[in-house]
């Protein structure tokens, strides 16, 4: 369970994860030292994916292209 | 036809007035009439055999059921051709007509060509079709998942129009993203080529770089008709969907509208409404779902902790005094102990009266030992002297022995043995021997008795033996009826017919081993 860096994981994983610690829990086979540990792990869980959930910021942009077709950079894109 | 024969040119005046030409002047002339008369032509027909020489020119026959136009398709123009020319395809050609006097030839060049009507369209994308899912680009072992909630989303579109509207505004509701727009032509020659750039320039922005690099991709196209989505039915459109490396949606078009992107991307969507759905999810039931999970893993930490209090609490109530668990044991040993001294006393007293009871007296054991004692004394003396003496006997009588034990009576006795033996030999071969020569000489009587009594040695003496079917015939009774009798003489056997038989019986003769029948009948 204390495995990966929650920082690191995608919502999806950090989600999947959170409903696993969950029921866990709720089946209460766990050791007490354990649950403690695994209601931490399940709270920075928790954490991570309201903070991806609140990073829900729109950002339009179209990409500029080189002559060659290439692309060069990004300008905002207005008005959509 | 005399009327023919009068039209007919002079043949004293060969050309007439008619100008004359040499051949280049003449083909430059048809040249001119040529391409002052067909400048700009479409023609419709079958695409007959199609080479494609290294210089990139593309040359071809334009056919009908009647008739063959050869074509050529210049280089710069067959790079930029929406559809490559294909053996088999129904197209119309648009182009100059234009002669080849080197070889008295004209041709069509040709500036675009295209399928002609829907059926010769559809013919060729299925065609097309085939191929590439025969490569096994649309393998269902080739699609990737989509990610549940990409960080940036590329969509390759045009950035003017509904579409990318569409995408953004159903973004904003479920899940505002970085969306990044690769602007395309969708529709034209430019359209798959650019389209097809776009899908392979996204793939190549390095992870971390200025661009960030989009973790799902949307490729959408409002609807059309068939011509004005057919970009997204070009190959290179179909192997840069295929190749990508970054997840793909196609939407492309309406919902009934297939074109070959939709087989080669990971998923398709109806319209680019629904691949903004299948994009992301919706972040407000995330939020709620995230809710969710943080009260259950409260309620269940809380409850975890709060059970176990419980058990506790149970469990100690449970918990007996530890004066009541020595209580019985203690109220035992209280009980024995009481009842400990007066067994005691109760086992001495018995002991002691046993004592009493049966009194010994020691003046009388230490009697009964000394008689033991001088017994044993005694017997022990006598011991030695006697077996001495039972020795001494023993040997008397065995040296008394000794000197009659002698080899000669057994020498003596194997002489005679032998003696008896030798005789009995030569007993055994005389006897035999006389055995013998007794009974050859029986042998020899018996022969030359065996020799006078049998029958052959009277055949010597003119007797003759006569069978009839293999049987001796002592009588005339016997001999009359049968058919045939043997006579057996000294010196072999005569087959003979007896008279009395009837000759009528015997067939003809000649079945019998002797002389004929009539001959024979005379004997008797």
């Amino acid at each position: 369970m204390t495995g990966k860096d929650v920082a690191a994981m995608s919502f999806e994983e950090a989600m999947a994860e959170l409903e696993a610690v969950v029921s866990q829990l709720e089946r209460g086979e766990v050791p007490l030292e354990d649950s403690i540990r695994l209601y931490e792990r399940g709270a920075a869980l928790r954490a991570h994916c309201e903070a991806k959930l609140k990073a829900a910021e729109e950002r339009v942009a179209q990409i500029t292209l080189g002559p060659g077709g290439q692309p060069t950079g990004t300008t905002p894109a207005e008005g959509l | 036809m005399p009327e023919l024969i009068d039209d007919a040119p002079d043949p004293a005046a060969p050309g007439g007035n008619a100008p004359e030409f040499t051949v280049s002047e003449l083909s430059g002339a048809i040249r001119r009439v040529i391409e002052g008369g067909f400048g700009f032509v479409r023609v419709r027909g079958e695409i007959g055999r199609v080479s494609l020489p290294r210089s990139g020119h593309v040359y071809l026959d334009l056919k009908d059921d009647r008739a063959v136009i050869a074509g050529v398709i210049w280089k710069g123009v067959a790079e930029r051709l929406a559809t490559r020319p294909e053996e088999g395809m129904e197209v119309v050609a648009t182009g100059r007509l234009t002669t080849f006097p080197l070889q008295s030839k004209y041709q069509i060049v040709i500036d675009d060509i295209r399928p002609a009507g829907q059926g010769a369209l559809m013919a060729m994308l299925e065609r097309r079709k085939a191929q590439l899912a025969a490569e096994g680009l649309f393998a269902e072992a080739r699609k990737k998942p989509i990610p549940f909630l990409p960080e940036v989303i590329g969509v390759v579109t045009s950035p003017t129009g509904a579409v990318i509207r569409d995408i953004l505004h159903r973004l904003r509701d479920r899940f505002p993203r970085t969306v990044l727009i690769w602007p395309v032509a969708v529709q034209g020659e430019r359209c798959a080529p650019e389209v097809a750039a776009a899908i392979r320039g996204f793939n190549a922005l390095p992870e971390g770089g200025p661009i960030p690099r989009p973790d799902v991709l949307i490729v959408a196209r409002g609807g059309g008709s068939v011509e004005d989505l057919w970009g997204f039915n070009e190959e290179v459109v179909v192997r840069a969907a295929a190749d990508s490396a970054i997840p793909l949606i196609s939407a492309v078009g309406h919902e009934t509208d297939t074109t070959l992107i939709d087989f080669a991307a990971d998923r398709r969507a109806p319209t680019p409404t629904a691949a903004a759905e299948m994009a992301v999810p919706v972040r407000a039931e995330l939020v709620a779902w995230t809710a969710e999970q943080e009260a259950r893993l409260a309620r269940a930490a809380a409850r975890a902790t709060a059970d176990r209090r419980q058990r506790l609490r149970d469990l100690a109530r449970a918990l007996p005094r530890p004066e009541a668990l020595l209580d019985s044991p203690r109220q035992r040993l209280d009980r024995w102990g009481e009842r400990l001294p007066a067994a005691l006393r109760a086992r001495v007293d018995r002991a002691r009266l046993r004592l009493a009871g049966a009194p010994v007296r020691p003046e009388l054991l230490r009697r009964r030992l000394g008689d033991g004692r001088r017994q044993l004394g005694e017997r022990a003396a006598l011991l030695a002297s006697a077996l001495r003496r039972s020795v001494g006997e023993r040997r008397r009588q065995f040296d008394a022995l000794a000197p009659r034990l002698s080899p000669e009576p057994l020498k003596r006795a194997d002489r005679q043995r032998a003696r008896t033996l030798a005789d009995l030999w030569s007993r055994l071969g005389r006897a035999a021997e006389g055995r013998a020569r007794e009974r050859a000489g029986r042998l020899a009587a018996a022969a030359r008795l065996l020799a006078s009594l049998g029958y052959e040695a009277t055949l010597e003496r003119g007797f003759a033996v006569v069978r009839a079917a293999g049987t001796v015939v002592t009588s005339r009774a016997e001999a009359a009826p049968a058919p045939a009798l043997e006579i057996q003489f000294r010196d072999g056997r005569l087959d003979v017919v007896p008279a009395g038989a009837a000759p009528a019986a015997r067939p003809g003769g000649g079945r019998g081993r002797g002389a004929p029948g009539g001959g024979q009948g005379s004997l008797f």
